[in-house]
């Protein structure tokens, strides 16, 4: 019965994604999509706070937002997989619920 | 025809007169829960402000829909959690919020506020049906 939560406000704008990372139970997965792509990227100040939350909840990032925002998948860091819209379909199906932090 | 009864959860999370959201909120919640669904509310981050007592609009010019809460009860609407966290960090307490109730056939004026932890937040959203974020 887990949950997939999407965020798409950058987090060094809004504190979408730092609320739904204190909020997220094992087993979640987090898809970050728009604005909150800017958060993955490699070396960013956000980069360990997705890595600790990896190790729990599973940590996507929507690729064709990647593209638009000049960034390549290999520039995300290590714990995030590019999914695109297909894999956002999958994994709305995966889980019972979708949460949006706004 | 009876229906499965789901469970809502409106999530709440920006101050009230900034944008549109909180007032969006409270509408969608009055209009959904005339559709007898078992309907819940969620205030946290900056939303836990939609529901400060003494709010005054008048110098801006603004809606207060804030004694709208107050109605929930009759819609019953009776669970509104509200995050400890969320109001410590912003230097807010429970005396600073509207008071809010609701009567069942046995009692009147219970208190529909319910101050939760952040882990406690975490598994009311993680028992929900539907969540609709505002």
């Amino acid at each position: 019965m887990s949950t997939l939560h999407t965020v798409n406000k950058s987090p060094f704008e809004r504190n979408s994604l730092s609320s739904c990372l204190g909020h997220c139970k094992p087993g979640d997965a987090v898809l970050l999509i728009e604005d909150a792509v800017v958060g993955a990227r490699k070396g960013g100040s956000f980069a360990g706070r997705l890595a600790e939350a990896g190790k729990q909840c599973s940590m996507y990032a929507l690729g064709p937002d990647l593209a638009a925002r000049g960034l390549k998948p290999e520039d995300m860091d290590a714990c995030v997989q590019v999914v695109d819209y297909g894999g956002f379909v999958d994994l709305a199906a995966e889980h019972a619920r979708t949460q949006a932090w706004l | 025809m009876a229906q499965a009864q789901k469970k809502f959860l409106y999530v709440n999370r920006k101050a009230p007169h900034g944008s549109i959201y909180a007032l969006e909120s409270l509408e969608v919640v009055l209009i959904g829960a005339a559709f007898e669904q078992a309907v819940s509310l969620a205030f946290l981050d900056d939303g836990v402000f939609q529901l400060a007592r003494g709010q005054n609009t008048k110098g801006i010019g603004a809606k207060n829909f804030s004694g709208t809460y107050r109605a929930l009860g009759d819609y019953d609407v009776r669970d509104l959690y509200v995050e400890r966290e969320s109001l410590e960090e912003r230097g807010l307490s429970t005396d600073d919020l509207l008071e809010i109730t609701h009567d069942t056939d046995d009692e009147e004026d219970i208190p529909s506020i319910k101050i939760v932890s952040r882990a406690e937040m975490a598994d009311i959203m993680a028992s929900q049906d539907v969540i609709l974020s505002f």
